[in-house]
Protein backbone atom coordinates (compact mmCIF):
# COMPACT_ATOMS: atom_id res chain seq x y z
CA UNK A 1 0.00 0.00 0.00
CA UNK A 2 3.01 2.29 0.87
CA UNK A 3 4.39 4.45 -2.54
CA UNK A 4 7.49 3.83 -3.40
CA UNK A 5 9.98 3.78 -6.24
CA UNK A 6 7.21 1.85 -8.71
CA UNK A 7 5.07 4.85 -8.84
CA UNK A 8 8.37 6.57 -10.89
CA UNK A 9 8.57 3.23 -12.67
CA UNK A 10 4.88 3.62 -13.85
CA UNK A 11 4.98 7.20 -14.59
CA UNK A 12 7.84 6.26 -16.74
CA UNK A 13 6.00 3.55 -18.77
CA UNK A 14 3.13 6.28 -18.53
CA UNK A 15 4.47 8.59 -20.87
CA UNK A 16 6.03 6.27 -23.02
CA UNK A 17 2.96 4.71 -23.61
CA UNK A 18 1.23 7.69 -24.07
CA UNK A 19 4.26 9.47 -26.61
CA UNK A 20 4.03 5.83 -28.51
CA UNK A 21 0.80 5.96 -28.81
CA UNK A 22 0.84 9.27 -30.00
CA UNK A 23 3.50 8.91 -32.63
CA UNK A 24 2.75 5.65 -33.85
CA UNK A 25 -0.93 4.43 -32.93
CA UNK A 26 -3.87 7.13 -33.73
CA UNK A 27 -2.17 9.62 -36.80
CA UNK A 28 -2.69 6.58 -38.81
CA UNK A 29 -5.84 5.08 -37.23
CA UNK A 30 -7.58 8.21 -37.14
CA UNK A 31 -6.00 9.22 -40.80
CA UNK A 32 -7.64 5.88 -42.22
CA UNK A 33 -11.27 6.45 -40.35
CA UNK A 34 -11.25 10.29 -41.44
CA UNK A 35 -10.18 9.90 -45.43
CA UNK A 36 -12.96 6.56 -44.87
CA UNK A 37 -15.61 9.11 -43.77
CA UNK A 38 -14.60 11.46 -46.25
CA UNK A 39 -14.73 8.79 -49.45
CA UNK A 40 -18.30 7.86 -47.84
CA UNK A 41 -19.57 11.65 -48.26
CA UNK A 42 -18.16 11.81 -51.62
CA UNK A 43 -19.32 8.53 -52.82
CA UNK A 44 -22.99 9.58 -51.22
CA UNK A 45 -22.89 12.98 -52.65
CA UNK A 46 -21.82 11.17 -56.05
CA UNK A 47 -24.74 8.68 -55.65
CA UNK A 48 -27.10 11.67 -55.01
CA UNK A 49 -25.28 13.46 -58.10
CA UNK A 50 -25.93 10.42 -60.05
CA UNK A 51 -29.48 10.06 -59.53
CA UNK A 52 -30.49 13.61 -60.48
CA UNK A 53 -28.75 13.20 -63.45
CA UNK A 54 -30.80 10.23 -64.23
CA UNK A 55 -33.76 12.37 -63.19
CA UNK A 56 -32.63 14.97 -65.55
CA UNK A 57 -31.38 12.50 -68.64
CA UNK A 58 -35.27 11.04 -67.89
CA UNK A 59 -36.59 13.94 -68.72
CA UNK A 60 -34.54 15.22 -71.48
CA UNK A 61 -35.47 12.15 -73.22
CA UNK A 62 -39.24 12.45 -72.45
CA UNK A 63 -39.42 15.59 -73.90
CA UNK A 64 -37.11 14.39 -76.60
CA UNK A 65 -39.52 11.53 -77.35
CA UNK A 66 -42.17 14.33 -77.57
CA UNK A 67 -40.48 16.55 -79.59
CA UNK A 68 -39.78 13.42 -82.09
CA UNK A 69 -43.62 11.87 -81.91
CA UNK A 70 -44.17 15.89 -83.17
CA UNK A 71 -42.03 16.00 -85.74
CA UNK A 72 -42.97 13.27 -86.80
CA UNK A 73 -46.55 13.21 -87.59
CA UNK A 74 -45.92 16.47 -88.86
CA UNK A 75 -43.78 15.09 -91.58
CA UNK A 76 -46.56 12.33 -91.98
CA UNK A 77 -48.80 15.67 -92.32
CA UNK A 78 -46.49 16.93 -94.70
CA UNK A 79 -46.18 13.57 -96.59
CA UNK A 80 -49.85 13.22 -97.10
CA UNK A 81 -50.34 16.56 -98.23
CA UNK A 82 -47.73 16.08 -100.58
CA UNK A 83 -48.89 12.89 -101.58
CA UNK A 84 -52.30 14.16 -102.05
CA UNK A 85 -50.81 17.32 -104.25
CA UNK A 86 -48.86 15.00 -106.77
CA UNK A 87 -52.34 12.84 -107.24
CA UNK A 88 -54.11 16.04 -108.45
CA UNK A 89 -51.08 17.04 -110.70
CA UNK A 90 -51.33 13.75 -112.35
CA UNK A 91 -55.06 14.04 -112.30
CA UNK A 92 -54.70 17.40 -113.87
CA UNK A 93 -52.11 16.44 -116.58
CA UNK A 94 -53.89 13.22 -117.43
CA UNK A 95 -57.03 14.97 -117.88
CA UNK A 96 -55.15 17.32 -120.47
CA UNK A 97 -53.62 14.49 -122.42
CA UNK A 98 -56.70 12.85 -122.58
CA UNK A 99 -58.07 16.21 -124.01
CA UNK A 100 -55.53 16.52 -126.44
CA UNK A 101 -55.49 12.81 -127.58
CA UNK A 102 -58.80 13.28 -127.89
CA UNK A 103 -58.68 16.41 -130.12
CA UNK A 104 -55.67 14.49 -132.08
CA UNK A 105 -58.34 12.05 -132.71
CA UNK A 106 -60.78 13.77 -133.93
CA UNK A 107 -58.79 15.96 -136.25
CA UNK A 108 -57.49 12.71 -137.68
CA UNK A 109 -60.72 11.20 -137.40
CA UNK A 110 -62.16 14.24 -139.95
CA UNK A 111 -59.26 14.40 -141.81
CA UNK A 112 -59.69 10.74 -142.97
CA UNK A 113 -63.30 11.34 -143.40
CA UNK A 114 -63.02 14.51 -145.82
CA UNK A 115 -60.08 12.40 -147.89
CA UNK A 116 -62.51 9.56 -147.98
CA UNK A 117 -65.32 11.52 -149.25
CA UNK A 118 -62.68 13.20 -151.98
CA UNK A 119 -61.74 9.82 -152.76
CA UNK A 120 -65.93 8.84 -152.77
CA UNK A 121 -66.12 11.87 -154.88
CA UNK A 122 -63.80 10.71 -157.13
CA UNK A 123 -64.57 7.40 -157.43
CA UNK A 124 -68.39 8.47 -157.69
CA UNK A 125 -67.03 10.61 -160.84
CA UNK A 126 -65.26 7.81 -162.49
CA UNK A 127 -68.46 5.31 -162.16
CA UNK A 128 -70.53 8.01 -163.40
CA UNK A 129 -68.07 8.73 -166.16
CA UNK A 130 -67.81 5.49 -166.73
CA UNK A 131 -71.67 4.74 -166.89
CA UNK A 132 -71.91 7.55 -169.25
CA UNK A 133 -69.70 6.46 -171.14
CA UNK A 134 -71.06 3.03 -171.61
CA UNK A 135 -74.23 4.36 -171.91
CA UNK A 136 -73.49 7.10 -174.15
CA UNK A 137 -70.26 4.94 -175.97
CA UNK A 138 -72.73 4.49 -179.08
CA UNK A 139 -73.90 7.95 -179.64
CA UNK A 140 -71.65 11.08 -178.20
CA UNK A 141 -68.64 11.81 -179.63
CA UNK A 142 -66.14 11.89 -176.04
CA UNK A 143 -63.94 14.51 -176.75
CA UNK A 144 -66.88 16.49 -178.16
CA UNK A 145 -68.97 16.23 -174.28
CA UNK A 146 -66.10 16.32 -172.37
CA UNK A 147 -66.37 19.48 -170.99
CA UNK A 148 -70.02 18.64 -170.24
CA UNK A 149 -68.95 16.04 -168.15
CA UNK A 150 -66.04 18.39 -166.34
CA UNK A 151 -68.46 20.39 -165.81
CA UNK A 152 -70.83 17.98 -163.42
CA UNK A 153 -67.57 16.07 -161.96
CA UNK A 154 -66.78 19.79 -160.32
CA UNK A 155 -70.22 19.84 -158.98
CA UNK A 156 -70.51 16.93 -157.64
CA UNK B 1 -7.50 -21.73 -1.56
CA UNK B 2 -3.86 -21.50 -2.55
CA UNK B 3 -1.20 -23.48 -0.44
CA UNK B 4 -3.20 -25.75 1.70
CA UNK B 5 -5.90 -25.65 4.60
CA UNK B 6 -3.16 -24.57 6.93
CA UNK B 7 -2.72 -20.93 6.57
CA UNK B 8 -5.91 -18.62 8.05
CA UNK B 9 -8.36 -16.36 5.80
CA UNK B 10 -6.46 -13.59 7.32
CA UNK B 11 -3.30 -15.00 5.46
CA UNK B 12 -5.06 -15.88 2.31
CA UNK B 13 -6.23 -12.12 2.33
CA UNK B 14 -3.20 -10.88 3.11
CA UNK B 15 -1.16 -13.21 0.48
CA UNK B 16 -3.06 -12.02 -2.00
CA UNK B 17 -3.10 -8.24 -1.42
CA UNK B 18 0.86 -8.14 -1.08
CA UNK B 19 2.91 -7.00 -4.04
CA UNK B 20 6.04 -8.68 -4.96
CA UNK B 21 8.23 -6.55 -3.99
CA UNK B 22 11.85 -5.66 -4.32
CA UNK B 23 14.18 -3.29 -3.10
CA UNK B 24 14.38 -1.30 0.35
CA UNK B 25 12.13 1.61 1.77
CA UNK B 26 11.30 4.20 -0.92
CA UNK B 27 13.19 2.39 -3.45
CA UNK B 28 10.89 -0.54 -3.31
CA UNK B 29 9.93 -2.08 -6.89
CA UNK B 30 6.71 -3.90 -7.45
CA UNK B 31 7.07 -6.23 -10.13
CA UNK B 32 3.71 -7.45 -10.20
CA UNK B 33 2.24 -4.35 -11.09
CA UNK B 34 5.39 -3.25 -12.82
CA UNK B 35 5.08 -6.13 -15.06
CA UNK B 36 2.05 -6.77 -15.55
CA UNK B 37 0.90 -3.14 -16.46
CA UNK B 38 3.65 -2.94 -18.94
CA UNK B 39 2.90 -5.97 -20.40
CA UNK B 40 -0.86 -4.62 -20.66
CA UNK B 41 0.62 -1.53 -22.11
CA UNK B 42 2.60 -3.75 -24.77
CA UNK B 43 -0.86 -5.55 -25.49
CA UNK B 44 -2.40 -2.36 -25.76
CA UNK B 45 0.59 -0.74 -28.04
CA UNK B 46 1.19 -3.62 -30.43
CA UNK B 47 -2.65 -4.86 -31.32
CA UNK B 48 -3.28 -1.12 -32.15
CA UNK B 49 0.27 -0.37 -34.18
CA UNK B 50 -0.79 -4.24 -35.95
CA UNK B 51 -4.14 -1.80 -37.10
CA UNK B 52 -2.24 1.24 -37.23
CA UNK B 53 0.41 -0.18 -39.87
CA UNK B 54 -2.14 -1.79 -42.40
CA UNK B 55 -4.78 1.33 -41.45
CA UNK B 56 -5.85 2.12 -45.15
CA UNK B 57 -9.39 4.04 -46.25
CA UNK B 58 -10.45 0.59 -47.59
CA UNK B 59 -12.90 -1.96 -46.64
CA UNK B 60 -11.78 -2.62 -43.27
CA UNK B 61 -11.06 -6.07 -41.62
CA UNK B 62 -12.89 -7.44 -38.58
CA UNK B 63 -9.81 -6.60 -36.01
CA UNK B 64 -9.88 -2.72 -37.70
CA UNK B 65 -12.68 -2.15 -37.25
CA UNK B 66 -12.65 -3.16 -33.72
CA UNK B 67 -10.05 -0.62 -33.02
CA UNK B 68 -11.77 1.66 -35.02
CA UNK B 69 -14.60 1.43 -33.17
CA UNK B 70 -12.64 2.28 -29.79
CA UNK B 71 -10.56 5.01 -31.54
CA UNK B 72 -13.80 6.56 -32.93
CA UNK B 73 -15.09 6.38 -29.59
CA UNK B 74 -12.65 7.96 -27.76
CA UNK B 75 -12.31 10.86 -30.71
CA UNK B 76 -16.16 11.80 -30.36
CA UNK B 77 -15.28 11.67 -26.16
CA UNK B 78 -12.70 14.17 -26.38
CA UNK B 79 -14.35 16.23 -29.38
CA UNK B 80 -17.20 16.72 -27.29
CA UNK B 81 -15.32 17.55 -24.40
CA UNK B 82 -12.20 19.60 -25.41
CA UNK B 83 -12.93 22.21 -27.90
CA UNK B 84 -9.15 23.55 -28.44
CA UNK B 85 -6.51 21.70 -30.83
CA UNK B 86 -3.93 19.26 -29.68
CA UNK B 87 -1.94 16.48 -31.26
CA UNK B 88 -1.67 15.21 -27.91
CA UNK B 89 -5.23 14.60 -25.86
CA UNK B 90 -6.94 12.25 -28.14
CA UNK B 91 -3.97 9.81 -28.05
CA UNK B 92 -3.78 9.96 -24.28
CA UNK B 93 -7.50 9.50 -23.93
CA UNK B 94 -6.60 6.49 -25.63
CA UNK B 95 -4.01 5.10 -23.98
CA UNK B 96 -5.61 5.73 -21.00
CA UNK B 97 -8.86 4.16 -21.84
CA UNK B 98 -7.42 0.71 -23.44
CA UNK B 99 -4.69 0.29 -20.95
CA UNK B 100 -6.54 0.92 -17.95
CA UNK B 101 -9.50 -1.29 -19.21
CA UNK B 102 -6.27 -3.71 -20.20
CA UNK B 103 -4.73 -3.73 -16.34
CA UNK B 104 -8.74 -3.43 -14.60
CA UNK B 105 -9.53 -6.67 -16.74
CA UNK B 106 -7.07 -9.09 -14.92
CA UNK B 107 -9.59 -8.72 -11.70
CA UNK B 108 -11.83 -10.99 -14.70
CA UNK B 109 -8.91 -13.45 -14.11
CA UNK B 110 -9.70 -16.26 -11.49
CA UNK B 111 -7.72 -14.76 -7.85
CA UNK B 112 -6.11 -17.81 -7.64
CA UNK B 113 -5.50 -18.67 -11.02
CA UNK B 114 -1.83 -16.35 -11.51
CA UNK B 115 -1.08 -16.28 -8.03
CA UNK B 116 -1.02 -20.04 -7.72
CA UNK B 117 1.30 -20.54 -11.04
CA UNK B 118 3.45 -18.29 -9.71
CA UNK B 119 3.79 -20.02 -6.35
CA UNK B 120 4.41 -23.01 -7.86
CA UNK B 121 7.03 -21.79 -10.46
CA UNK B 122 8.68 -20.32 -7.28
CA UNK B 123 8.33 -23.26 -5.16
CA UNK B 124 9.67 -24.97 -8.39
CA UNK B 125 12.48 -22.77 -8.16
CA UNK B 126 13.56 -23.08 -4.49
CA UNK B 127 11.65 -20.30 -2.99
CA UNK B 128 8.69 -20.36 -0.17
CA UNK B 129 5.94 -20.28 -1.66
CA UNK B 130 4.25 -18.55 1.22
CA UNK B 131 6.48 -15.76 0.12
CA UNK B 132 5.90 -15.74 -3.30
CA UNK B 133 3.52 -12.88 -3.79
CA UNK B 134 1.64 -12.28 -7.29
CA UNK B 135 -0.97 -9.14 -7.38
CA UNK B 136 -1.94 -9.12 -10.83
CA UNK B 137 -3.86 -6.19 -10.89
CA UNK B 138 -2.11 -3.26 -11.54
CA UNK B 139 -4.52 -0.88 -10.99
CA UNK B 140 -5.41 -2.47 -7.29
CA UNK B 141 -1.69 -0.51 -6.62
CA UNK B 142 -1.50 2.71 -5.34
CA UNK B 143 1.44 3.40 -7.34
CA UNK B 144 0.25 2.60 -10.27
CA UNK B 145 -3.28 4.93 -9.98
CA UNK B 146 -1.20 7.61 -8.52
CA UNK B 147 1.40 7.37 -11.49
CA UNK B 148 -1.59 8.01 -13.61
CA UNK B 149 -3.31 10.47 -11.82
CA UNK B 150 0.45 12.27 -11.76
CA UNK B 151 0.92 12.34 -15.25
CA UNK B 152 -2.22 13.60 -15.83
CA UNK B 153 -1.33 16.06 -13.50
CA UNK B 154 1.53 17.16 -14.58
CA UNK B 155 -0.18 17.79 -18.50
CA UNK B 156 -2.75 20.05 -16.41
CA UNK B 157 -0.04 22.24 -15.13
CA UNK B 158 1.83 22.91 -18.28
CA UNK B 159 -0.97 23.18 -20.40
CA UNK B 160 -2.32 25.86 -17.66
CA UNK B 161 1.01 27.65 -18.09
CA UNK B 162 1.07 27.30 -21.92
CA UNK B 163 -1.99 28.47 -22.81
CA UNK B 164 -2.08 31.48 -19.54
CA UNK B 165 1.28 32.08 -19.12
CA UNK B 166 2.46 31.80 -15.79
CA UNK B 167 1.28 35.04 -14.74
CA UNK B 168 -2.44 33.76 -15.92
CA UNK B 169 -2.53 30.61 -14.25
CA UNK B 170 -1.52 32.57 -10.59
CA UNK B 171 -4.82 34.83 -11.52
CA UNK B 172 -6.56 31.91 -12.37
CA UNK B 173 -5.45 30.45 -8.54
CA UNK B 174 -5.99 33.88 -7.02
CA UNK B 175 -8.62 36.24 -8.43
CA UNK B 176 -11.78 33.91 -8.00
CA UNK B 177 -14.18 32.98 -6.57
CA UNK B 178 -13.78 36.46 -4.37
CA UNK B 179 -12.31 39.42 -6.62
CA UNK B 180 -11.28 41.48 -3.85
CA UNK B 181 -7.41 41.84 -3.33
CA UNK B 182 -7.94 41.25 0.70
CA UNK B 183 -9.29 37.72 -0.53
CA UNK B 184 -6.66 36.40 -2.23
CA UNK B 185 -4.63 33.91 -0.13
CA UNK B 186 -7.85 32.60 0.82
CA UNK B 187 -8.81 31.72 -3.07
CA UNK B 188 -5.44 30.40 -3.48
CA UNK B 189 -6.15 28.26 -0.48
CA UNK B 190 -9.53 27.19 -2.48
CA UNK B 191 -7.97 26.75 -5.65
CA UNK B 192 -5.55 24.80 -4.71
CA UNK B 193 -7.42 22.16 -2.96
CA UNK B 194 -9.57 21.89 -5.79
CA UNK B 195 -6.46 21.54 -8.21
CA UNK B 196 -4.95 19.10 -5.79
CA UNK B 197 -8.29 17.53 -5.26
CA UNK B 198 -8.47 16.42 -9.10
CA UNK B 199 -5.63 14.27 -9.69
CA UNK B 200 -6.14 12.49 -6.24
CA UNK B 201 -9.91 11.60 -6.65
CA UNK B 202 -8.64 9.96 -9.84
CA UNK B 203 -5.94 8.07 -8.67
CA UNK B 204 -8.13 7.47 -6.01
CA UNK B 205 -11.35 6.43 -7.18
CA UNK B 206 -9.84 4.05 -9.61
CA UNK B 207 -8.09 2.57 -6.93
CA UNK B 208 -10.42 2.09 -4.86
CA UNK B 209 -13.16 0.35 -7.03
CA UNK B 210 -10.43 -1.75 -8.09
CA UNK B 211 -9.02 -2.65 -4.47
CA UNK B 212 -12.62 -2.94 -3.49
CA UNK B 213 -13.71 -5.57 -6.63
CA UNK B 214 -10.90 -7.34 -5.96
CA UNK B 215 -11.47 -7.51 -2.14
CA UNK B 216 -14.71 -9.06 -3.10
CA UNK B 217 -13.68 -11.77 -5.67
CA UNK B 218 -11.33 -12.54 -2.77
CA UNK B 219 -13.46 -12.57 -0.03
CA UNK B 220 -15.92 -14.79 -2.20
CA UNK B 221 -13.33 -17.12 -2.58
CA UNK B 222 -13.29 -18.25 0.73
CA UNK B 223 -16.94 -19.24 0.73
CA UNK B 224 -16.21 -22.95 -0.24
CA UNK B 225 -18.75 -24.25 -2.64
CA UNK B 226 -20.44 -21.15 -2.78
CA UNK B 227 -18.58 -19.24 -4.31
CA UNK B 228 -19.07 -21.08 -7.51
CA UNK B 229 -22.51 -19.16 -8.14
CA UNK B 230 -21.52 -15.98 -6.42
CA UNK B 231 -18.49 -15.74 -8.60
CA UNK B 232 -20.15 -15.52 -11.75
CA UNK B 233 -22.88 -12.09 -10.52
CA UNK B 234 -20.12 -10.47 -9.22
CA UNK B 235 -17.88 -10.96 -11.99
CA UNK B 236 -20.54 -9.65 -14.71
CA UNK B 237 -21.27 -6.54 -12.33
CA UNK B 238 -17.59 -6.34 -12.47
CA UNK B 239 -17.42 -6.05 -16.44
CA UNK B 240 -19.63 -3.08 -15.69
CA UNK B 241 -17.07 -1.56 -13.21
CA UNK B 242 -13.53 -2.24 -15.15
CA UNK B 243 -15.07 -0.34 -18.11
CA UNK B 244 -17.01 2.90 -16.08
CA UNK B 245 -13.85 3.26 -13.95
CA UNK B 246 -11.81 3.22 -17.41
CA UNK B 247 -13.96 5.62 -18.95
CA UNK B 248 -14.48 7.79 -16.19
CA UNK B 249 -10.80 7.90 -15.68
CA UNK B 250 -10.46 9.21 -19.58
CA UNK B 251 -12.89 11.16 -19.38
CA UNK B 252 -12.42 13.33 -16.42
CA UNK B 253 -8.62 13.45 -17.58
CA UNK B 254 -9.77 14.77 -21.04
CA UNK B 255 -12.17 17.30 -18.72
CA UNK B 256 -8.97 18.72 -16.82
CA UNK B 257 -7.02 18.78 -19.43
CA UNK B 258 -9.67 21.04 -21.29
CA UNK B 259 -10.39 23.18 -18.07
CA UNK B 260 -6.35 24.10 -18.16
CA UNK B 261 -7.05 25.10 -22.08
CA UNK B 262 -9.54 26.97 -20.97
CA UNK B 263 -9.26 30.71 -20.00
CA UNK B 264 -11.20 32.77 -18.12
Amino acid sequence: MNINATLIGELIAFIVFVIACMKWVWPPIIGAIETRQQKIADGLAASDRAEQDLRLAQENAKKQLIEAKAQGSALIDQAKKREAQIIEEAAVKAQAEREKILAQAKAEVEAERIRAKEDLRKQVAALAVAGAERILQREIDEAAHSDILEKLVAEL
Amino acid sequence: MASGAEITSKEYITHHLTNWSVGEGFWTWHVDTLGWSIFMGLVFLISFRAVAKKANAGVPTKWQCAVEMVVEFINDTVKSTFHGQSKLIAPLALTIFVWVFLMNLMDLVPVDFIPWTAQQIGGAMGYDPAHVYMKVVPTTDLNMTIALALGVFILMIFYSIKIKGVGGFIKELTTQPFNTPWLYWFNFILEIVALLAKPLSLALRLFGNLYAGELIFILIAMLGVWQLPLHFPWAMFHILIITLQAFIFMVLTVVYLSMAHEKH
